[in-house]
């Protein structure tokens, strides 16, 4: 008995290690191929939250980064190069981010990355990639430190010079929310926030913001991202009588949230910036949701010319999943890359040599894209500061104002 | 004041639901000496459970007769993966060291979590939504919906339900070990599996019916949970596993109105550190440190739990 399934393991371990084993020389016969003939092969990395509750954006994005790559291939966007893209999860934390950044870097072949959609999965990216001279530019982190240092107020400094960002800062966010609420007559705020970079941050600038301009914060507390009862915390903030709630956060725990608020008696709007702006929100904060209130980077993809033709693109190609709130800034990141790899690949050998010449070809990138112009200032942010206050309104996002904040 | 009651009120929530979950790890600790740290995943199970219940049968209705057919529903599930757990996992291991069936216990866990999280929304012929993300928990009239007014003091409908529920849990649990023929035999087990043995109780059917107590009332409590966040995911059963837990050891683990206390207690901190305790300490983030800091002042000064583990020494 006890010999038979030592057998019985043996067997199958011998019948996987096969399996391996073919799978293995299957991906070198490729490699090999690819050198051989006359296309070479450059690759765009994808990172983003592709499983677990954000999966919703991560997915918009590497489908929108696939659309892109797909698009430059048929169109033969650089002659003699192949480009393919290599999706990596990263659970949306930040040492699976990093890890998926390491193999990445690792692959000779990869020339830029898309991602990531969490500013704290960024930190830990950026200084695997920065080193190995690959581009990275995110669709969707809007933590000011990634681009201008730690002490991005006072002293800005460029962390890493590989890193760009096709989306707007909370240096932008928050203060742009602030704004909004104060102009529409509220002047008593909570604040909570979830303690991840993303949420502290953007509750930091509102917070300045909304006392400059003469409000009062009347609370401000923070919840635990893991939890999924926030009634103490409702509780907690419900006495000081707020005219309405700004949380620093994601969705999933931002749906939640507004439901039980409203279910505890404190039927005050909850405004929060692009990481609550998706329908999953809506679904998950319930009927009570209408009035809630969303700021999101960029003018509505949907409503831009520039985007008719990229929305149409997006559902002809039949991807699994919608293109959610990033894949316009997805799209144009990919794109990005792609208008630097035009210079840079040109003449080049191989992809490694050709790194460090796409990220100095970044700074010159210009061009329409879906999201309005695409360029980028000596931070490596995008030079456009268009913010949308989206609504709540009968089960859906909708957008009451977009604005270019720099104007005012 | 109002915010004393309010928060206690809160309070008495949470930590029904803790105690709800708690006592499954008691009951079966008190049998077998086994930390089934799988339980939390058995709550977990049955808040799908109901909700599979609901898509199948109800789906888009609210009345409030639906409200049994989903206890029913919840309570098959998570009655079912406890017993075949029990008869897969726990029972081959019954003689081996006490180390194996706990690093089982945790592989379970991981197993049924992963489980649902991949398959639930490739579940044949059905369209269920994905677990990959939070899924909205049906709201049911009667237990849902406005919540009543004391005062200042908002009482939620979803709250009375999980107190009413803990509340009848336990007296139905009470008469259920201490006047029936099978709870006097799990008491006996309980006390000296041997000697129980050798007076004519079936030793193998009372640890079934341990597993399967402790289910139907973790599947109350996700019920309950998914009235409370009107959510539920793949995962809520590790937090709420782990509190129960403490909760356990808190009132004393084998101690079954020790983890009614003890979940009581745990939610109750929560609720008053998050309100009471001031500056960077404070504030919804903190509660947790604030409830386990109480869990080893506990055990600290009172080693065997509020009321008194029953402490065996079977070496």
């Amino acid at each position: 008995m006890q010999q038979r399934s030592v057998v019985r393991v043996g067997a199958s371990l011998i019948v996987a290690s096969l399996a391996l084993t073919a799978c293995g020389s299957r991906n070198d016969d490729s490699g090999d191929g690819g050198s051989g003939s006359t296309t070479k092969t450059a690759k765009i990395g994808v990172i983003a939250p592709l499983s677990g509750d954000l999966s919703a954006l991560g997915l918009g994005i590497q489908h929108s980064v696939e659309l892109a790559v797909k698009q430059a291939n048929d169109a033969n966007a650089i002659p003699g190069w192949k480009l393919e893209v290599v999706p990596q999860d990263d659970e949306q934390k930040p040492d699976v981010g990093k890890n998926a950044a390491t193999t990445l870097s690792s692959d000779a072949d990869v020339i830029g990355v898309v991602g990531t959609l969490n500013t704290d999965v960024s930190q830990q990216v950026q200084p695997i990639l920065a080193p190995k001279n690959i581009v990275q530019v995110s669709p969707a982190n809007t933590g000011p430190g990634l681009t201008m240092g730690a002490k991005w107020q006072t002293a800005p400094q460029r962390p890493y010079p590989t890193y760009f960002r096709t989306c707007t800062t909370d240096a932008v966010q928050g203060p742009f929310a602030a704004r909004y609420l104060f102009n529409s007559g509220i002047k008593k705020v909570a604040t909570i926030h979830d303690k991840r970079a993303y949420g502290q941050g953007l509750v930091g600038t509102f917070t300045d913001e909304f006392k400059k301009l003469g409000g009062t914060i009347v609370a401000a507390e923070t919840i635990n991202p893991d939890d999924s009862n926030y009634t103490a915390v409702v509780s907690a903030v419900k006495p000081s009588a707020p005219e309405a709630v700004y949380y620093g956060g994601q969705y999933p725990e931002a749906g939640p949230l507004s439901q039980q608020m409203k279910a505890a008696g404190l039927t005050v709007p909850l405004m929060g910036g692009d990481g609550i702006y998706d329908g999953k929100y809506i679904t998950l904060a319930g009927k009570n949701s209408n009035n809630d209130l969303a700021t999101s980077v960029g003018a509505p993809v949907e409503s831009l010319p520039s985007a008719k033709k990229f929305v149409e693109d997006y559902a002809a190609a039949k991807y699994p999943d919608p293109f959610a709130a990033y894949g316009g800034y997805s799209y144009d990141a990919a794109n990005a890359i792609i208008n630097a790899l035009k210079v840079s690949l040109k003449d080049a050998a191989d992809v490694t040599s050709a790194r460090p010449a796409t990220v100095a070809a970044m700074k010159d990138v210009s061009f329409d894209g879906v999201t309005g112009k695409v360029a980028f200032d000596e931070f490596g942010d995008t030079t456009s500061k268009v913010l949308t206050t989206y609504k709540v309104t009968a089960g859906k996002w909708v957008a009451v104002k977009t604005e270019d904040f720099a104007a005012k | 004041m109002d915010q004393f009651f309010q928060q206690l009120v809160n309070g008495l929530t949470l930590g029904s639901l803790y105690a709800l979950i708690a006592v499954g790890y008691t009951v079966v600790y008190g049998i077998v000496q086994l930390i089934n740290f799988a339980h939390g995943e058995v709550f977990m199970i049955g808040a799908f459970g109901a909700l599979t219940t609901y898509l199948l049968f109800f789906d888009g209705q609210t009345a409030v007769w639906i409200l049994p057919f989903m206890i029913v529903g919840a309570m098959l599930a998570s009655v079912g993966t406890a017993v075949l757990m029990e008869r897969v996992a726990y029972r081959p291991l019954r003689n081996a060291p006490r180390l194996a069936p706990l690093i089982t216990a945790i592989g379970i866990s991981v197993f049924l979590q992963e489980f649902i999280r991949l398959l639930y929304e490739k579940v044949p012929f059905v369209d269920f939504p994905s677990a990959k993300q939070r899924i909205p928990f049906p709201q049911i009239d009667v237990v849902t919906g406005p919540a009543a007014e004391i005062g200042n003091v908002t009482i939620q409908r979803s709250a009375i339900f999980t107190i009413a529920a803990l509340v009848i849990s336990a007296v139905v649990l009470y008469y259920f070990i201490n006047r029936t023929r099978l709870g006097r035999g799990m008491q006996a087990v309980s006390q000296d599996p041997d000697t129980a043995r050798l007076m004519g109780i079936n030793v193998d059917r009372i640890i079934v019916v341990a597993f399967a107590l402790g289910a139907v009332l973790a599947a109350v409590a996700g019920i309950s949970q998914g009235f409370q966040n009107n959510n539920i995911d793949y995962k809520m059963g590790f937090l709420a596993g782990l509190k129960a837990f403490t909760a356990a050891v808190l009132g004393g683990i084998g101690n079954i109105p020790g983890a009614v206390l003890g979940g009581l207690v745990l939610g109750v901190v929560e609720a008053m550190a998050t309100q009471y305790v001031p500056g960077q300490f404070g504030g919804g983030s903190w509660k947790d440190v604030w409830a386990f800091i109480i869990l080893i002042l506990v055990l600290v000064f009172r080693p065997q739990g509020l009321l008194g583990a029953r402490v065996v020494d079977r070496a």
